[in-house]
């Protein structure tokens, strides 16, 4: 009897052991459901933005335009007043504090907005046009349901008054929601609802050009040479601890490199691309030059030894036979190396790339920000749109991210040999 | 200017390689010798020797340029005025100089410094113009070189492959130099640092104010008194038992987590849960850390807050609790997929063995397979753990930047990584030693890691030794 307890015990042990990997692994899976559901569920509504209709009359007169074809005089015309004007009329006010608001529930750029417009639709003078204006960031997250509107009116961001306001124009059929072009094609801003981060991405595409251009020459090369002709004595031991070294060390660290050496030694610029490029190429070097080495490893002796029997010299056997054939895995290593490189944050903050740019950059040399530097500047800022403006910078960057990381295994899959 | 010299020598090249290559044939029997190689290879002869020297100039040249106009200007403004003038105040000089010249001056503009920048100016087209002189004639000098040589009959592949290793070797020693690069940024600063204040009190003081470092003017020369107060302000001890305590915290979570998920990976999965579930796990190593660092800031740590509140608990939102959860989320997979590893290379006959004396598999891995795997997992978890004590993102945006000295999980507490990036982002003062605080701190987190990797790695090669 003692006997068949035990062995029970022993079996509910198995159990139990089991059962712990279960749960630990359920417990990972859960975080990577909870991070992806959170960053969605707050992000997706940043790709629509909400915008109230405007009736305006592009009048001469209010604009001070005699001719059309002058384009000084379109340039320099008073939209704005024209704009408030005609949009303070929307709703009845009695004072100079409820007028404010009401204009409060546009978003400052309405002067551009109509100007663009105007622009492009130089035939509508004096006529009337319904112009769809971008919304407020706090109307905005109104209309897509982020405010709570039963709270106290002090701790809300919109008044009472406003509150009537947006419920006169939803039931007028003024506001409407439409894809947010912006969040795109527009740099840094103030003010959420102006906010893109299509400078961040050219800054990080740039900065990510840069790394490839500097780390994989070189990486592939210092792999070749490691792999395929270095001798063995203290100076390759020498090499082989310091990249394996390197790829171990805190990425900060190669922020302080970039800010003691790329910028007050050599005075590079400061905040641009290529110092961002040049820090981080020196930190995916050793990541490229592992993987490349072991996919140069994995060419079979016998490929060489063949070149080398019909009289290829070394660095033809090298170059025409083995680097080719180990081609696939550097590249898909050069990738996955890269993808870090584009998630990396930390040594960008030390060499500037934290600075407030509107203007997209148009060189490596410009001022930029860079995807995660996006996250992490918009993630300090109070406003409720630049939460759902963060989690959807984060959605482009994931995105960018898997699609980097597909790729990697589709060059490893579909191109690298297996030698058996 | 440097992109048309580069654009220039590109394409000079490039054609050089083509025409010589068709035209090499004519001039070996105009000469009358034989070629010993294949024509292309004299034709890259040709050009890389036409390239590679023209470039090498290119880069130093603008490498060393700066600093030679500024040793000009140094001298120019130290001739001119009649008392000696502190570097600190050269610097000054040369940035308002500088600043003037490229037309973003602002405030008081000074005589000297409409001067300077003349000369500034003076200088840089002299440069620009002896940079195109030297840089023509190296391409002259080095092809007429080489053709000297091919008429010589030298060996033209012989001499391609040596050119070849060459740049092989160049490239392989980049990473010697990163390594001497950081070496020297970190320590160059961390001297200056360790002259104001000293050594032990940086690594023994317990208290970390280093914005009392701005209350003295860095020019002047500092009193005792001030000495005294600079070196209280710089003890490094709160920041390093925050950075220790936050890991802890970290290793709390991923080393069960990781090291249960790991063992059943590698011994009770099936193919399928081995397919679909590892590569789900490893997206959280692919996550970047700005994005554990959101969610760190805005989710857990509020949550948190809110649980504390309706325990009746005061919690910062800002709490190293938060912090190091989410750390230890993101090394999950790295602690999973390395004990998946090194579990599945402990040999089978162990197993085997185990259970041919009725042991159950659960009892095989404790009793057998995890003291063999033993010394790799430890190796794992220091590798963990000195990813866990270099990370930034997570801990500047979630943990907050008081350096409370506290073993308080609710608590707001600061790492080495938060205060360099807090010291380091924005305009700094390079002669003021709070600045310099950040290298030193940079130095002693480079030393730290570079320990812990290498008994790390170490640890995990003797491991793997013991089993080929």
């Amino acid at each position: 009897m003692n006997k068949e307890l035990r062995r029970k015990k022993r079996y509910q042990a198995e159990k139990r052991f089991q059962l712990y990997g279960i749960i630990a692994i359920s417990l990972a899976l859960f975080f990577v459901g909870l991070l992806v559901f959170k960053v969605f569920s707050d992000g997706t509504s940043a790709f629509s933005r909400t915008m109230i209709k405007l009736d305006v009359t592009f009048d001469a007169n209010k604009l001070g335009i005699t001719n059309v074809n002058d384009k000084d005089e379109v340039d320099n015309a008073d939209y704005y007043t024209l704009i408030y004007e005609e949009f303070i009329k929307s709703y009845p006010f009695s004072n100079r504090e409820e007028e404010k608001q009401i204009i409060k529930l546009l978003s400052p750029d309405y002067e551009f907005e109509a100007k663009n417009y105007f622009l492009k639709n130089k035939d509508q003078l004096n006529k009337t046009v319904t112009l769809l204006l971008t919304a407020s960031d706090d109307f905005d997250q109104l209309h897509k349901g982020n405010f709570p509107r039963d709270i106290p009116e002090d701790r809300r961001r919109l008044s009472n008054y406003q509150l009537k306001i947006y419920d006169q124009f939803l039931k007028d059929g003024k506001v409407e929601k439409i894809f947010n072009n912006y969040l795109f094609s527009k740099g840094d801003s103030r003010d959420p609802e102006l906010a893109g981060f299509g400078g961040a991405i050219l800054g990080s595409l740039f900065t990510i050009l840069i790394c490839l251009l500097i780390s994989f020459p070189i990486a592939l090369a210092a792999a070749v040479y490691l792999e395929e002709f270095a001798p063995k004595n203290k100076l390759t031991d020498l090499i082989e601890i310091n990249i394996n070294n390197l790829a171990a060390v805190p990425s900060i660290v190669f922020g302080l490199l970039g800010l003691g050496i790329l910028l007050n030694v050599f005075e590079l610029p400061r905040s641009t691309p290529l110092v961002g490029g040049i820090a981080l190429s020196l930190m995916t070097l050793p990541r490229i030059i592992i993987p490349a080495r072991a996919s140069l490893k994995a060419v079979p002796p016998s490929i060489r030894e063949g070149a080398l029997a019909m009289g290829a010299s070394k660095v033809q056997t090298v170059f025409h036979h083995v680097v080719p054939l180990a081609m696939p895995g550097t590249l898909s290593g050069t990738i996955i190396g890269l993808a870090q490189a584009l998630g990396e944050t930390a040594p960008l903050l030390l060499i500037g790339m934290v600075a407030f740019v509107v203007e997209l950059p148009g060189s490596p040399m410009d001022p930029s920000a860079s995807l995660p530097v996006q996250v992490y500047l918009w993630s300090e800022s109070a406003e409720r749109g630049f939460v759902e403006k963060t989690s959807a910078t984060i959605m482009m960057l994931l995105g960018f991210l898997i699609v980097m990381n597909s790729l990697a295994v589709y060059a490893r899959q579909k191109f690298e040999k297996k030698w058996n | 200017m440097n992109l048309v010299l580069f654009l220039f020598i590109l394409l000079f090249s490039v054609s050089l390689y083509f025409f010589s290559k068709s035209r090499i044939g004519y001039f070996a029997s105009s000469k009358q010798f034989k070629l010993k190689a294949l024509p292309k290879y004299y034709a890259y002869y040709l050009s890389l020797w036409c390239a590679l020297p023209a470039l090498i100039i290119l880069v130093s040249w603008n490498i060393l340029e700066p600093a030679i106009i500024k040793n000009l200007i140094f001298s120019k403004i130290q001739t001119d005025s009649l008392k000696a003038i502190s570097k600190d105040e050269l610097n000054l000089i040369y940035q308002k100089i500088k600043a003037y010249y490229t037309g973003n001056f602002s405030g008081q503009l000074d005589e000297s410094i409409k001067l300077g920048a003349e000369q500034y100016k003076r200088l840089l087209s002299v440069a620009a113009s002896s940079k195109v002189v030297v840089f023509l004639s190296a391409i002259i000098l080095f092809s007429g070189l080489a053709l000297r040589n091919i008429s010589n009959n030298v060996h033209a592949r012989e001499g391609v492959e040596k050119i070849i290793r060459i740049i092989l070797f160049t490239s392989s020693v980049a990473a010697i130099l990163t390594t001497v690069g950081i070496i020297f940024s970190l320590l160059f600063e961390s001297i200056k640092f360790f002259t104001t204040i000293n050594f032990f009190d940086f690594i023994f003081g317990t208290s970390w104010s280093p914005q009392k470092a701005f209350v003295s003017d860095a020019s002047a020369e500092l009193t005792t008194a001030q000495l005294k107060e600079l070196s209280e302000a710089f003890g490094a001890i709160p920041l390093f038992a925050g950075t220790a305590f936050i890991a802890f915290i970290a290793m709390c979570v991923a080393v069960p987590i990781g090291l249960f998920s790991g063992i059943y990976f590698a011994e009770y999965a099936s193919t399928n849960v081995r397919k679909f579930g590892k590569p789900i796990i490893e997206i959280l190593a692919g996550v970047p850390t700005v994005v554990y660092g959101f969610f760190a800031a805005l989710t857990v740590g509020p949550f948190f807050r809110i649980l504390g509140e309706s325990l009746g608990l005061e919690v910062s939102s800002e709490s190293a609790l938060a912090a190091g959860l989410v750390m230890g989320v993101m090394i999950i997979p790295f602690v999973s997929s390395l004990t998946d590893d090194v579990v599945n290379a402990v040999p089978q006959s162990l197993r085997d063995g185990s259970y041919a004396v009725g042991a159950t598999k659960s009892e095989t891995i404790k009793k057998v397979v995890f003291p063999a795997a033993l010394p790799g997992i430890v190796g794992s978890i220091l590798l963990a753990v000195s990813r866990a004590i270099g990370e930034t993102m997570i801990v500047v945006m979630a943990a907050g930047l008081a350096a409370n000295l506290t073993i308080n999980p609710l608590e707001s507490t600061t790492t080495v990584t938060t205060q360099i990036v807090m010291i380091l982002v924005g305009d700094q003062e390079f002669t003021s030693a709070k600045t310099q605080a950040a290298f030193a701190l940079g130095l002693t987190l480079f030393a730290a890691t570079l320990v812990l990797n290498f008994i790390a790695l170490r640890v995990v090669k003797k491991y793997r030794e013991q089993y080929e």
